[in-house]
């Protein structure tokens, strides 16, 4: 199939807004524009799209939540925080086709009557940044963002707004706070986003590759669409996959693409010929997997009857020469530091995984630290305020589920054997 | 004291948004290019310019890590040591600066030429190891590649 979310990003001036209507780009607007605002979250509805930020809710949803509530102005806010560690599948979208992404954050605007968006993204993408500055200067000059957009009475106006380095701030309400200049600490719901937002007005708040989706919903229509991958989670998924394969890089490919498939059919298998050892399919704090149990549809619904999530889509694969206690404690190391501090479960509970982790990988684990991780870790599970502490405490018993012999050998030899 | 010219920024950034406290963080990072770090002299400076107390602005400039609390050198090499970076060899290159040029994490050479600075994720996992110079990416790194790279920043 024709890529849609990264057509033309090999060619070196995609992010030129001339470029992007060469290639058809800002034909879904005003076709969008001959129809209702409802009409459209209708065919988004359609479509079955889910929010591809991670927790794949469904879009159309959301927008006639925010659409209900009688409290303007209201907000579209583009999540461009991709944090989540192993994921780099919006920087494309953000450097190279940012014209996609307006268009569609218009036509989105258009359909839950919101005049104003922001995209929040992360401080560690300064080029993107610019680029995105640029897309917008020029889809003001070309009345596609404005108080009248293309002569239809229409308003939209967008910001870029550049976070801090804060993973939390991935969050969609911790996002919020930190748009409104506040530390990015999660809120508590309800009251939801949808309708006591971003400057207490109803807000939405989408992933970049959600919103990017929306021009070709409108082009093909939302039944069309919706035969795209996964009859029961249709769409275009950007899988990006690192570490030890062949061809690592960001994929487009069907919503519900096989893990296997995406590591030997797309990225051309394990780097050197060596033996598969772990995935972790969607980021960092999605459940590892052993390489038994990589048969699996990479969609929101078919991932966790396989014991794991789609996350963000961010597939890491590990080699035979990857020490897993090590990963284990790197993820809890970034945990601990990225916890927000605001429930005590996860700000005390990252840090003493951390610690034990450290002590096990440096060769100092003593006989009962296992028990110890699972009962920190089962303490933290569902009692913490936002998915961090939870993430961090189900990572932790992944690992052990899959790979408890790795923990015992560290501990009862006293070292850690890996380079 | 913020320049004049940072002041006129600030005042057009702050159209942007329907309250004065929601640039912040932009203000921050402007502060931060005026002085250099965020010290006293910069809190006072932004909350000067916003309304926002001294007190909230120092508590939201320490959350977020890419706000810097003490001088840096001319040029920052934010190394990324997360997973998909670690797994390549990412902390190899970090004793690599330290051996090299004696840059530790968090620390500044004696000529003031590089700080190090430890990163999270940067999103340059298919391409690891990663790191950002002051604003420009470079993927693939290794040791070799790294001097050459350090080369060109005086």
């Amino acid at each position: 199939m024709e890529k849609v979310l990264l057509k033309n990003i090999d060619n070196p001036n995609s992010a030129d807004i001339n470029e992007y209507k060469r290639v058809g780009g800002y034909r879904s607007l005003p076709k969008a524009f001959e129809d209702k605002p409802q009409e459209i979250t209708e065919m988004v509805k359609k479509s079955g799209l889910r929010g591809r930020g991670g927790a794949g809710f469904p879009v159309a949803m959301k927008w006639l939540f925010a659409c209900a509530d009688t409290k303007f102005p209201k907000y579209l806010l583009c999540n461009a925080d991709e944090g989540e560690p192993g994921t780099f599948k919006d920087r494309p979208i953000l450097e190279k086709n940012p014209h996609l992404l307006i268009e569609g954050m218009v036509i989105s605007g258009y359909a839950i009557g919101a005049q104003y968006g922001y995209i929040y993204l992360r401080g560690e993408y300064p080029g993107a940044y610019h680029i995105l500055n640029r897309a917008i200067a020029q889809a003001y000059e070309n009345n596609l963002l404005g108080d009248n957009i293309l002569g239809k009475g229409i308003k939209f106006h967008l910001v870029v707004h550049r976070g801090a380095g804060a993973y939390i701030c991935g969050e969609e309400t911790a996002l919020i706070e930190s748009l409104e200049g506040n530390k990015g600490q999660p809120r508590m719901r309800p009251p939801f986003p949808v309708n006591v937002g971003v400057f207490a007005k109803p807000t939405v708040v989408n992933n970049v590759e959600t919103l990017s989706n929306i021009p070709l919903i409108i082009e093909i229509g939302g039944e069309e669409y919706s035969k795209i991958g996964s009859p029961d989670c249709p769409g275009l998924k950007l899988y990006c996959v690192s570490g030890y394969v062949e061809k690592p890089g960001v994929y487009e490919l069907p919503m519900g693409t096989i893990l296997r498939d995406i590591i030997y059919k797309h990225c051309g298998g394990i780097k050197d010929g060596k033996n598969l050892k772990a995935v972790i399919p969607g980021g960092i704090t999605t459940p590892v997997l052993p390489p038994d149990k990589i048969d699996c549809p990479m969609d929101f619904v078919n991932m966790p009857k396989h014991g794991s999530m789609l996350g963000s889509g961010a597939v890491i694969v590990m080699d035979e020469t990857v020490c897993l206690v090590r990963v284990c404690h790197r993820t809890l190391k970034f945990l601990e530091h990225e916890s927000c501090g605001k429930c005590t479960p996860c700000r005390e509970g990252t840090g003493w995984l951390r610690s034990i982790l450290e002590r096990i990988e440096n060769g100092a684990g003593v006989e009962g630290d296992i028990e110890l991780l699972l009962s920190v870790s089962g303490n933290m599970l569902g009692k913490t305020f936002c998915p961090l502490g939870d993430g961090a405490a189900s990572v932790v018993q992944n690992y052990i589920k899959h790979f408890r012999n790795e923990f015992e050998e560290h501990i009862k030899n006293g070292e850690c054997k890996y380079e | 004291m913020l320049s004049e010219a940072a002041i006129k920024e600030l005042n057009e950034i702050r159209q942007k948004y329907p309250d004065a406290s929601a640039a912040l963080l932009p203000a921050l990072y402007i502060a931060q290019r005026e002085f250099g770090y965020l010290g006293a002299d910069a809190y006072e400076a932004v909350s000067n310019a916003l309304g926002v107390p001294k007190a909230i602005a120092r508590g939201v400039g320490t959350f977020y890590a890419m706000y810097k609390h003490k001088p840096m050198g001319r040029h920052v090499v934010q190394l990324c040591t997360n997973v998909s970076c670690m797994i390549l060899g990412a902390e190899k290159l970090s004793d690599f600066l330290k051996n090299k040029y004696g840059l530790e994490p968090g620390g500044t050479t004696p000529d003031k030429r590089f700080s190090l600075v430890i990163m999270e994720c940067i999103g340059a996992c298919g391409t690891a190891p990663a790191m950002l110079l002051n604003d420009d990416f470079y993927e693939n790194l290794t040791e070799k590649y790294i001097e050459e790279i350090l080369e060109k920043y005086k």
